[in-house]
């Protein structure tokens, strides 16, 4: 009975010759010269380089690349035989952003709406629901509410509106970028589950191998340069190209990406603590074997001098803290006690909705607490007063950077250059010392070659770089930043692991929300854990 | 998004097409607006309470909800009170406030017949459903389902506007421009929602897209939208309803056609 939906439907075959397509507006082909056949039924995860053209690719198969005037096509690109354009519905696509993808209020139209638009009779249409939601595992009643899911049954409700349609091309462009480890998995599941009962063509992109390695049978390689880099069987091409793969930024497993040296760490192991208790276990002023932008970064820091005792207080101090996500709101967590010292990780950890993103922007001093205390110590505060929410939004600059789980947020200006200048500007720093701090920062974090573009044109890479920069432009003394590491390459990831190592032993203090495990390894010097709290209709 | 939920039950109401509701409540407003006159919207309003019994609200759910109605009713009446065309006995006058026996009837027109048309029209809106209601105007009405579903669909991003908005006026503070006037944060931050609103919404548009919305060929629906018996009762309350309004108010002699001089 799983997988009815879709066992109906044969596979359709994807054949390109000589296919590419360059974007209005470019002057490079996003794809180019891509000779590709893949048989009907065939599993296969495409891989490469950002910037190689698997979403172009994707898109493309789906028919929803655009018209003549969105660019521009050549060769040929056939699905089932026929253009994409002309093979609606015989195409399912599945798309990275869990927001995005729930169209309707309720479930079961969700599921409903790619039948409509079929024309399918609509008895057959509830049977076609009923049978895609049990696919996906998702037993939830036909009116329950869709905006009440949690991002990853939100991923198996938009593939359950696919499977309804009965693709005989099942298309994944990143489903599982946005989501925590148990998201993934519950995807990746439900997705393994449909394909062991249907004989439908399958295709996902996807940087993390792992996830999908063992969903495949074959896997394609695209070259930055257009054309295929390598073709074949999951074991072989990994073996073959995986340390090149890696350097390109997937995540090969066997190939993990570089992790940084923390000189300070080594003489503190790190602990697993529901409370940290901070100052105690302290045993090392911050080490100074920094590369030349972190000796800048720490100039001028207050705690460039560790106590002679080696004990600073901390920089900011909770106890007893409740956190609310909207001012006067219903707490979310209570009773957290947690010291933010110099030089230290904080990593925040916990289920989803224990109000982990709360809290950081809560000691981020930009929600206000909803009860107990959160002092800053004098050094830190620097006269702005002991409550972080007081302080003005100038004053915080130099104190705290918060880096957002989505950068698109935080970004102000028309270009990466003006983007960057903003925090030094409110500080009114001369014009002088600003391009130099903004010229550092492009140069450290491989955005030169962007300076004049704008932030919003940006690869999700590019963008997660950028919003950490805005956050430097300013050296605070403490960095908060939510979920950084979500959905990034393995090249972006070791880069961003790297900066932020060099920070901390700079004397940085860090505080970061995350559910990589590979991040909490690298990164942590203690883990707070959040109290649990149950995940809001969850089911699955 | 409290407000732009429906309130959710099981009495009949909820089951009532809401294109249904739409035609009756905008019977009422239309007729109500013909006249300035107290008889015509008082005989509606009391009609009307009686029948707020059966709307399928409780009484916080009704107050709640119709607050916006409650304070605008006395305050239009204020207004008219003190500024409304004067005629009859001066009760109180100094610079533009002018007091009389005919701002004063006025007043209570107004204030009544605010509630009359905005009272109805919010308990009856309350209780649809926007998908029925796309539903509705695409299957009765037979509007282009293209323009019907783009619209639901974007209803559906309104709720994540209030997230964004937070969202960017966190941003602001963290990165040191939240200290600028209310008034220039306000414009600038705006903006910034409008751009993420368009990337939404054009990742939204490749969603539908991609689920098949706009192929050529007939479109299906998955829930019938169907006017019945139920549907026939509520528009013929609603003509009783306007129809003993404008009765009332020609015989007794306050009807008062909107333009012509009483």
């Amino acid at each position: 009975m799983s997988g009815g939906a879709s066992r109906r439907a044969g596979g359709a075959t994807v054949s390109a010759r000589g296919w590419g397509w360059r974007h209005a507006g470019r002057r490079a082909w996003a794809v180019d010269g891509l000779d590709l056949e893949i048989a009907a039924g065939e599993r296969v995860l495409l891989l490469g380089a950002s910037g190689a053209g698997k979403s172009t690719l994707i898109s493309a198969l789906a028919g929803v690349l655009g018209a003549a005037d969105e660019g521009e096509e050549r060769g040929s690109l056939l699905v089932g035989g026929t253009r994409p354009q002309d093979a609606r519905g015989r195409v399912g696509l599945l798309l990275q952003d869990p927001d995005s993808q729930v169209l309707l209020a309720r479930v079961g139209d969700d599921v409903a709406f790619g039948c409509e638009n079929l024309g399918v009779p609509r008895e057959e249409i509830w049977r076609r629901v009923g049978s895609a939601l049990d696919a996906v595992g998702l037993h939830l009643p036909l009116s329950h509410p869709s905006s009440s899911l949690s991002g990853g049954q939100k991923q198996r409700l938009a593939l359950a509106g696919v499977l309804a349609m009965q693709p005989g091309l099942l298309l994944l462009d990143e489903p599982t970028a946005n989501l925590d480890p148990a998201g993934v998995e519950e995807v990746r599941d439900a997705v393994a589950r449909v394909l062991a009962h249907s004989e439908a063509t399958f295709v996902v992109i996807e940087h993390r191998v792992a996830v999908w390695r063992h969903v495949v049978n074959r896997v394609v390689v695209l070259a930055s340069g257009g054309g295929v880099l390598a073709d074949g069987p999951p074991d072989e091409v990994l073996a073959a190209r995986g340390a090149e793969l890696a350097a390109s930024g997937v995540w090969v497993p066997g190939f993990p990406p570089a992790r940084p040296p923390r000189a300070a760490r080594a003489a503190r192991p790190p602990r697993t603590t529901r409370i940290a208790t901070g100052a105690a276990d302290r045993t090392g002023g911050p080490a100074r074997n920094l590369a030349a932008i972190c000796d800048g970064l720490a100039e001028g820091r207050r705690f460039d001098d560790p106590d002679p005792d080696g004990v600073d207080a901390p920089l900011l101090r909770a106890r007893d803290l409740a956190v609310t996500r909207v001012k006067g709101g219903p707490p979310v967590a209570t009773g957290l006690k947690l010291d933010i010292d110099p030089g230290f990780a904080t990593v925040v950890t916990g289920p989803n909705g224990a109000g982990k993103s709360t809290l950081a922007l809560t000691l981020a001093g930009l929600i206000p607490p909803a009860g107990g205390d959160l002092v800053a110590s004098d050094d830190f505060a620097a006269g702005a007063g002991p409550e972080p929410i007081r302080w003005r939004s100038r004053e915080l600059l130099t104190r705290i950077g918060t880096v957002f789980q989505d950068p698109e947020h935080q970004f102000l200006a028309s270009t990466l250059r003006k983007e960057l200048a903003v925090g030094p500007a409110a500080l009114r720093l001369p014009q002088r010392e600003i391009v130099e701090r903004v010229d550092e920062l492009l140069a450290r974090l491989r955005l030169t070659a962007l300076a004049e573009a704008n932030p919003f044109t940006l690869s999700g890479g590019e963008k997660r770089r950028l919003s950490v920069a805005t956050a430097l432009a300013t050296r605070p003394a403490l960095l908060v930043l939510d979920e950084p590491t979500f959905g990034q390459d393995s090249r972006t990831w070791a880069e961003l692991v790297a900066l932020l190592a060099e920070l901390l032993d700079s004397g940085t203090a860090l505080v970061a929300v995350t559910h990589d495990a590979d991040f909490v390894d690298a990164l942590a010097d203690r883990e707070f854990r959040m109290p649990g709290a149950p995940v809001p209709g969850g089911a699955s | 998004m409290s407000i732009l939920n429906p309130v959710r039950g099981t009495q009949a109401v909820y089951a009532i097409n809401p294109v249904a509701k739409l035609v009756a409540a905008l019977l009422l407003s239309l007729t109500l607006v013909l006249s300035i006159d107290w008889v015509s919207a008082g005989v509606a309003l009391v009609l009307e309470a009686v029948l707020f019994f059966w709307a399928g609200l409780g009484f916080r759910t009704f107050l709640l909800r119709t607050l916006p109605v409650l304070i605008a009713s006395p305050a239009a009446a204020l207004t008219t009170l003190l500024y409304g065309r004067p005629s009859g006995h001066v009760y109180l006058q100094f610079a533009l406030v002018n007091v009389t026996d005919g701002s004063i009837e006025l007043a209570v027109a107004t204030g009544l017949r605010v509630l009359a048309i905005g009272l109805p029209a919010i308990v009856l809106f309350v209780t649809i459903d926007p998908t029925d209601l796309a539903d509705g105007l695409a299957q009765v009405l037979h509007l282009p389902s293209r323009f019907v579903l783009g619209g639901l669909a974007g209803l559906r991003l309104v709720g994540l506007f209030v997230e964004d908005w937070r969202s960017l006026e966190l941003a602001r503070r963290a990165r040191g421009v939240g200290d600028s006037g209310r008034f220039r944060r306000f414009f600038s931050q705006g903006f910034a929602l409008l751009v993420l609103s368009i990337r939404r919404g054009s990742k939204l548009a490749t969603a539908m897209e991609a689920r098949g919305f706009g192929s050529p060929g007939e479109r299906t629906y998955a829930r019938a939208s169907v006017m019945g018996w139920r549907e026939g009762v509520l528009i013929a309350l609603a003509v009783v309803v306007a129809l003993a309004a404008v009765v009332v108010s020609v015989s007794t002699g306050y009807w008062n056609f909107i333009g012509s001089q009483s």
